[in-house]
């Protein structure tokens, strides 16, 4: 019976089970255990062995001299590193000698598509900027689902990161509490400042269908400006005008507009309706369609993405 | 980037091109080899300025735009707020922690 229970108990798959439950010790009867030392205390310094036998081991792997196998995998891991790193360029330089030529008439990147968006744009979406035009109308299906990425990343970050309020304000460790510094000079710079940074950013938002930039990159501007008031002025002033129920009605109800927008496109794209959207004259601020409010949402919902992330990384909460 | 002829104006740009592109070649490698995470992460911040004007030039300033916003503004903040917790910043920033 003995024998059986041993021979089960060397087996490769009761080896395989422990070690995918996480009961496998891989040192068990290889090595010899010592019981913990306690630190004593020697006249000024504090003796702690432990940290003495790790520097020792340290030190003893770090021996070069002695420690022969060491030595030889530090030259090959080098050596390795820089062939790998070489080769990938040579396979990269490789692929981009094979790319067709930039501007050339005949190559593959030049065929009815890319046509189709440079001479219909304009008529079929009603934005000057042809970059808009192709983002949130040809492919506005893919800038949908890029958005809502962008809103699960968030949800994961406020999920692994956040902690209670109580908690965050009776942490030993948090080093935020030192801030803002009270610098005069920072303080009337960005009060000089923020302003015009949200000013430009919704520029580049509601400019979006007219000149470059647009959603991502206004509200990444908006981001930045608020992650400027926060480090200047602290949380405890940024919450009383952007505080975490703000937050989650903005994000919330700009998804949720720019989905129902999107819900409405893809209905009547899919069943040859015509858009009852009026299009406006291109080149007004006011035309369009519904590029303008769709700009607007994502320029929303990725400003208050950055500045959230921001915010929990530095201090666990909004 | 364009192929000029006799136009001193684009030979001049053609010049600056180049420039533009050794300096992200240095700021690149440079990024990976710096020991000192702070340095590391300015010169990071760098590549990225150098990047969108390359994508500015290069006749794209939707991406120029969020290059310089998202790059060398809010990841570089976010580079900033790991450091500070993980104390990898340099020892003067510490004492001043203590200190008070």
């Amino acid at each position: 019976m003995s024998r059986i229970r041993d021979n089960y108990e060397r087996s490769l798959w009761n080896r395989l089970t422990r070690w995918v439950n996480g009961e496998a010790d891989p040192f068990e009867g290889k090595l010899e255990m010592e019981p913990l030392r306690e630190s004593e205390i020697v006249g000024d310094s504090v003796y702690n062995p432990e940290r003495l036998d790790r520097t020792k081991v340290e030190q003893y792997v770090e021996d070069m001299e002695r420690n022969k196998e060491m030595k030889a995998f530090r030259i090959l891991y080098s050596t390795a590193s820089v062939a790998l790193c070489l080769l990938l360029i040579a396979v990269l330089l490789l692929a981009v000698s094979w790319l067709p030529v930039l501007g050339d008439p005949d190559g593959p990147n030049n065929n009815e598509v890319s046509a189709r968006y440079v001479e219909e744009g304009i008529e079929e979406f009603g934005a000057v900027n042809m970059v808009t035009n192709m983002i949130l109308g040809y492919r506005g299906f893919d800038t949908f689902g890029e958005t809502c990425v962008l809103f699960i990343a968030a949800t994961c970050v406020i999920v692994l990161l956040q902690k209670k309020e109580e908690k965050i304000e009776n942490a030993r460790e948090n080093d935020w509490k030192y801030e803002p510094k009270p610098d005069s000079i920072l303080q009337k710079v960005t009060l000089l400042l923020v302003p015009i940074i949200f000013l430009y950013g919704f520029y580049i938002i509601l400019n979006g269908h007219l000149s470059p930039g647009g959603g991502f990159s206004g509200g990444a501007v908006i981001g930045a400006g608020l992650i400027l008031y926060v480090t200047t002025f602290g949380f405890h002033r940024t919450q009383r005008f952007f505080n975490k129920k703000v937050y989650e009605i903005v994000k919330v109800g700009a998804l949720s507009l720019y989905s129902v927008t999107m819900i409405y496109y893809f209905y009547t794209g899919a069943n040859q309706i015509k858009s009852m959207i009026p299009l406006g004259t291109a080149g007004d601020i006011l035309s369009s369609g519904m590029i303008l409010p769709i700009n607007l949402f994502v320029g929303l919902e990725v400003a208050c993405t950055m500045y959230a992330f921001f915010a929990l990384f530095r201090r666990g909460g909004m | 980037m364009k192929i000029c002829g006799k136009n001193a104006r684009c030979r001049m740009m053609e010049v600056f091109n180049i420039l533009l592109l050794v300096f992200l070649i240095i700021c690149a490698i440079s990024a990976s080899l710096i020991k000192n995470p702070l340095l590391s992460v300015i010169v990071f911040m760098s590549y990225s300025l150098v990047m969108s004007i390359i994508w500015f030039l290069l006749e794209s300033p939707d991406l120029a735009i969020t290059e310089a916003a998202v790059g060398a503004g809010v990841s570089s903040i976010l580079f900033f707020v790991t450091l500070r917790k993980l104390k990898a910043l340099s020892e003067g920033g510490q004492r001043e922690q203590d200190k008070r």
